[in-house]
This record gives C-alpha cells, structure tokens and sequence, in this order.
C-alpha cells in the first residue's frame, strides 16, 4: 500500500511536470508578447559594442521624448549570446517587439514565424533609397531595414606591390584570375612573406560563407540555384565552383596563404607578415590610420563573372508576436532619419546605407578616403541568398570549404555539401511551410 | 534514485516494532525529502531524455513555423547515409579505446607516486590536480596555442632536438589533430582519477602491507597480491567514469577544431551538438542522441557484466 502511494505520487510528479512541458511547447500561440501597453522592449546583440549601443539608446531616448504615447525599453544582449537567445524566447512566445536581426537570417525567420512584414511608408529615408543589401527582403516582402553595410575588399601596401612590379588596380580594370596569381607568385618570390596572402583562414563561422563564396560567385558558381532556390546540385558543385574550390586550395598548396591563419590577421598584416589582406571595411580606417597614403583599398578579383562581395549587415525588424504593433511601426519609422544613418555609420566605421548619409560623412562622400568602399558595396554587393536554408547552406559551405583547404577532392567535398543541402531542402518540404 | 532506495532500506527492520502512525510519518518524511531530488531528475533527465526519444521520429526544427510531425524512421535512414556518421562513430571509438587504458593508467601511476609518506607530497597532488579544476574551455583555447605550427610544442621539440624536428601544424594535420586532442584530454583529467585511485588505495589496511613484509614480498609482489586485489571497487568506478566521459567527447572538439581537418575529429556529440543548434536539424540532432544513448548504455552494461561479482 506505502509503496503503492508512492509511486503512484511519484509517477503523478512526472506526468504533471511532463505534461506542463508539453503544453509549454505547443501552446500560447495565440498570445502575443514585447510590449506591456504602451511600452515596448526593444533586443540588441550590441552589448557588447558601446559605440553602436550608443546610438541605439540615443534613437530610444530621442524617440520616448518626442511623444508622450510609446515608450520603447532596451535589452541589449552579447552578440555571441543574441540568436539563441532570439530562439529561446520565440520557443517560449516572449519575443520582444523590435529586434535587430543579421541579414542572412532574415529570410529565416521570417519563414519561422519570428518576423512580420513591416510598412515603414511615410518615414523620412525611403526605403529606395537604401543600399539593396542593407534591405532585408522575403517573398517579395520587407521585413527588416539596416542602418549600414560592410564590405569586402583587399587591402596591400601601394609601395610593396610597386617594388614587386605588381599593378595597383581600380574599379574600372580590377585584378584578373591570372593577374592575381602572378601577383602572388612574385610577391612569394621576393621571400620577404612567408604567406603573401592573407585571407582569415583562422575564423569559424559565418565568415567563411561571407568571404569566400562571393570568390565562389565571380568564378560562376554559387550556394544553391537562384532560380527557385530548390537545389544545390550542378551550382555548388558544378564546372565553375570545382575550378574556384581548386584555385582556392592551390593557394595553399603554393604556399601563398596559411591554411590556418593566426589570432589577429589584421595585425599580423599591419606588421607586415603578409602583402595583401582579404578583409572587411570595418578594419579600413585602422589600416589608413597606420599606413596613411600608403595604403591602398583594391577591388575584389574578377575571376570570370565579375567581381563580388557579401552584401547585408545588421537589420532591424519586428515580431510577429508583437502586441503593440502600431507602436513598434511607429519606432521604426521614427527611426528612418538621415542623421542617424550618419551616426551608426560614424560610430561603426562601416558604410552608411543612403548617399543623402555618404555625403555628410568625409570620408565616405564622393571623392572621399572610403568612396571606394561604396562603390564597393554598391556595384559588386550580392546578397547571400535569401532562403530560409541559409543557416543550413552555410554550414555546409564552411565545412566544405574548410575540408577544401585541408586537401579534400574539391569535386567531393562540394558534391557532399550539394547532396546534403539537397537532401535538406527536400526533408523540409523545400521550405515551404 | 539512490536516495530513495536508501530510505527504503532503513525502513525495513523498524517497519514491525513501531505504530502505523509513526510508520506513515516516517515515510512521508522520507518522502519529502527525496522529492526534491526526484523531481530535478524528472525535470532535468527523465523529461528530456523521453522528449529527445520522441523527437527522433519526428521533423522537428530549432526554428519552424509548423509544429513537428510524425515522420517515422526517416531521421534514421539519413543519419546512416551520412558518412560524417560513421567517421564520428570511428573518431569516439578511437578516443575512447586509446583514453580509457591511458588515463587510467596513468592516475594510478600518479596516485602510487604520491601515496608515498615523504615531504611535500600535497604539492605534487595539488599540482596534479590543477588542470582538473581549470576549465575545460579555457584549457582547450591555451592549448590551441600551443598546438600551433609556429606554437610552443614546435619550439620545444625544436629545441631539445638541436633544431633537427620540426613538428607539424597538430591541430590542422588530419593525422595528428585526433592524437593532440587525446594527449591534452589525458592531462586535464588525469587528476581526477588520480584522486579517486589515492582514495582507493588509502581504504587498504597498513597491516596487509606489514604483513607482506614479514613474508619478505617484493614491491612488485605487494602491489599485484595486496594493492591491485584491494582496489577492486575502485577499478570499476575508474573504468565506467572514464568511459562515459570518453565517449561523450564534445568541448575539446568544439573549441580546438570544429571537428575537422577532414572530419578526423568529430564525434558523437560534436555531431549532435552541430546539427542541432549551428544546422537547427533539432529531430536529426535527437536521433543521433538516441544512438549515443543505445551506445553508452551498451557498452556500460558490457563493462558491467565484466566487472560483477564472481560469486
């Protein structure tokens, strides 16, 4: 009878506390979150970014005293923290309001439910007159605006490729595939680097698919098939990408690039260890601080189909779950306004994402020390593909090419990464809800 | 639920001298008291466990706008396509078949050593205990360092060979990377068993020891007559611990290498772990989980059969 009792209590604790679980997973989806009335939360992933958090709580407080309605509250989050955190609480229904989102997951979370389309008609800045990349689109809906976008671009010192014989080029002749490879020959040859190119071999993550599928893309390949975004076979792993995977692994079988780079490239090139760093704008003006005139911007290789970069940076949106969604609207348009374009841009170095902004800054106004970096990101920006897959291609593709570096077959190792994506895509109903 | 069949136990041979009254109260205090543990465990373990059994036959996401589906053994059939699969398979196996005998070893070397009655022998234990209480993470990135081509292990190598080795980049050589991970593994957490050896060998009475030395026995005669029988216990727990935290490999991998150059490095969990949350393949992640289970719980059952009582 005791024993009895107990179990039995102790088999009801399990089944409540299961069942507690469950219900706390499937249900609420109703409910809404992010705003308790008129006050609205707001999540960043720039705690640890004072300068950028800055501005964030500047547009706050400017916006929460320009009228009496809405009051928007900041939670700013470590940016190693911020999309698990953004999963968590979408998991538990208590997303906030307003939320910044990195461009390549805006497609992901608008599928997942995460976002909303936003109406920002009327504000200030139109939508227009954006940067396309800093505009974060899906099915033909906006669901998120960034305020500045990055950009990728190599950086060498001007009097080294000159004691070399090597061009300096411009936008309007860049580097060809075989101009470059000779550049580096020469530059290996002088002895004076051990590996002349620098490339960031070091980093995990995102930045793999950032740097060097627009390298993919120029050669002809890409991620995954544009058209209807339905397979990765014969693009991934098709001529043009296996001729990139192999010029990109013989960089480091000729020694031109470490297969692994160290902590710091951009101080390992500022010391001079290597001639030419593959890199993004935000590190432009610490570079033009230590190397001065020196310092030359180049554009991205044309291996073929043109030169490339990774477009789109951090957006903001709003969610779907949002309970004040007039007020969150109201934020984001109040937002829109050239001088705070100007702020972010000249708090984060990177490039301001309308011209009316470009011209209040020095060095990003036509004719300016970083023009070049929006032209850059204008004319050669080409936005990762905007697919709810994303997060899934990118892993692929950094596994791949990481495997391609190592000295995997690059037939294989990009066919593997194209079944897989394949094989994800079609266990996902190709995404279609 | 060791607290509860310990409860149990007490109960028993009071249960016929005392009044139903006391005997109800006393369970219900034994009761209370094993609640809170047993409701962490149900909370923390037995719920997520049963919730990633069930997830496994579904096509659950991290980040979905659907609720998950049935979708039957779909999750398996492409978990044992997947060559990655198999390579993170060997790769555990691997690991655990070279740390188990190695670390184990090695402790009970350490805890011999420092079991002696000479001065300053806590310095030594201390000292060998440190890497235990130091962060896994932490030790992983100090030695990312050091593993590297240009790193510290190169220029000692390079030093104690006059110049003549030059060692490789561990880490990024497919060949070495798995054998680096294993050496510094061994190191962090020999230590921990060291301890639980020397607390082992400190439950061995003095006289068996006297003993054998009136009948003249040789060090190594005492070690296998005496010491090696009275660590029977020990053993056991040294080998199922080392085991299960073997195969379940996961941080060294995931801050030194992401599990490659060339997949020479993934394992079980790191797979697990990847595509779960970097990929979001939540139901896939949790039938790989459902493998690790199937495959810790074996193997921990064969070593438990080949450790019983004999008679």
């Amino acid at each position: 009878m005791l024993f009895r009792t107990r179990r039995l209590a102790a088999v009801s604790v399990a089944v409540t506390a299961a069942t507690a679980l469950v219900a706390g997973c499937t249900s609420g989806s109703a409910s809404t979150s992010g705003a308790s009335g008129d006050t609205l939360t707001l999540w960043t992933h720039n705690a640890g970014n004072s300068v950028e958090l800055d501005v964030v709580k500047k547009i706050i407080k400017d916006f929460n005293g320009s009228q009496d309605k809405y009051k928007v509250k900041l939670q700013a989050f470590p940016q190693s923290d911020y999309n698990n955190s953004v999963v968590a609480a979408a998991s538990a229904r208590k997303l906030p309001c307003l939320l910044d989102v990195d461009g390549p997951n805006v497609a992901n979370w608008a599928w997942g439910g995460y976002l909303d389309p936003i109406d920002v008609s009327g504000s200030e800045v139109p939508v227009l007159s954006q940067l396309a990349s800093t505009v974060g689109r899906y099915n033909d809906k906006l669901y998120a605006f960034g305020f500045y976008d990055v950009s990728l671009a190599y950086f060498a010192r001007k009097s080294v490729l000159n004691a070399n014989g090597v061009r300096v080029p411009t936008m309007d002749k860049p580097w060809t595939k075989d101009e470059f490879n000779a550049a580096l020959a020469k530059l290996k040859k002088s002895g004076k680097f051990e590996y002349p190119l620098e490339m960031g071999t070091g980093g995990t993550g995102e930045w793999w698919s950032y740097a060097y599928s627009p390298q993919l893309q120029s050669f002809g390949g890409d991620l995954i098939d544009r058209g209807d975004y339905k397979t990765a076979s014969g693009t991934l792993d098709g001529e043009n990408a296996v001729e990139w995977a192999t010029w990109f692994h013989s960089l480091v079988a000729k020694d031109y690039m470490a297969k692994k780079s160290g902590a710091d490239p951009n101080k390992d090139f500022l010391a001079g260890k290597s001639a030419i760093q593959w890199d993004g704008s935000w590190n432009a003006a610490k570079n033009a601080e230590k190397l001065g005139d020196d310092l030359a911007i180049i554009p991205p290789v044309d291996f073929g189909n043109g030169p490339k970069i990774g477009g789109a940076s951090w957006q903001w949106g709003m969610s779907s779950t949002c309970s004040n969604k007039a007020g969150a609207q109201a934020w984001l348009k109040f937002s829109r306004q050239t001088k705070y374009f100007v702020d972010y841009a000249k708090a984060t170095s990177t490039i301001p994402a309308t011209d009316a902004a470009a011209q209040q800054i020095a060095d990003y106004q036509p004719g300016g020390k970083f023009d070049v970096l929006v032209q850059f990101a204008r004319k050669y920006a080409m936005v990762r593909p905007a697919t709810p897959a994303y997060p899934y291609i990118s892993t692929e593709f950094e596994k791949a090419s990481k495997d391609i570096l190592a000295g995997a077959d690059p037939k294989d190792a990009l066919g593997q990464a194209a079944k897989s994506i394949d094989n994800n895509l079609k266990t996902n109903n190709y995404y279609s809800n | 639920m060791p607290t509860m069949f310990a409860a149990r136990e007490r109960l028993r041979p009071v249960r016929r001298a005392r009044t139903t009254n006391a005997r109800r109260r006393e369970s219900f205090t034994a009761f209370g008291m094993a609640t809170p543990a047993v409701v962490l465990l149900i909370v923390f373990l037995v719920v997520p466990v049963a919730l990633a059994f069930t997830l496994a036959f579904t096509d659950a996401r991290l980040v979905s706008p659907t609720p998950a589906r049935f979708v039957g053994l779909r999750n398996f059939t492409l978990l044992f396509q997947d060559p990655t699969f198999y390579k993170s398979l060997r790769n555990t196996a691997y690991f655990a078949a070279v740390v188990v005998p190695l670390q184990a070893g090695l402790a009970l070397v350490l805890a011999l050593l420092v079991n002696a009655k000479v001065r300053g022998v806590n310095f030594f234990r201390t000292v060998y205990f440190l890497p235990v209480v130091t962060s896994m993470v932490v030790v992983s990135l100090l030695w990312t360092f050091l593993y590297r081509e240009d790193g510290l292990v190169n220029h000692v190598l390079s030093t104690l060979t006059l110049g003549h080795v030059q060692g490789p980049d561990w880490l990024g050589d497919p060949a070495t990377a798995m054998p680096a991970i294993i050496l510094m593994s061994v190191w962090q957490g020999v230590g921990f068993h060291m301890i639980i050896w020397l607390a082992g060998l400190q439950t061995i009475p003095a006289e068996l020891y006297e003993a054998a030395d009136l009948d003249g026995a040789t060090r190594w005669h005492r070690f296998l007559h005496v010491t090696w029988p009275g660590l029977r216990a020990t053993r056991t727990f040294v080998l199922v611990t080392i085991t299960i935290a073997a195969l379940s490999l996961f941080t060294q991998i995931r801050v030194m290498t992401q599990g490659g150059p060339l997949d020479s490095t993934t394992t079980v969990v790191y797979q697990a772990v990847h595509s779960g949350y970097d990929q979001q393949q939540t139901a896939y992640a949790a039938a790989v989980s459902l493998i690790f289970f199937v495959l810790v719980l074996s193997v921990s059952l064969v070593q438990r059969f080949l450790t019983r009582e004999k008679d």
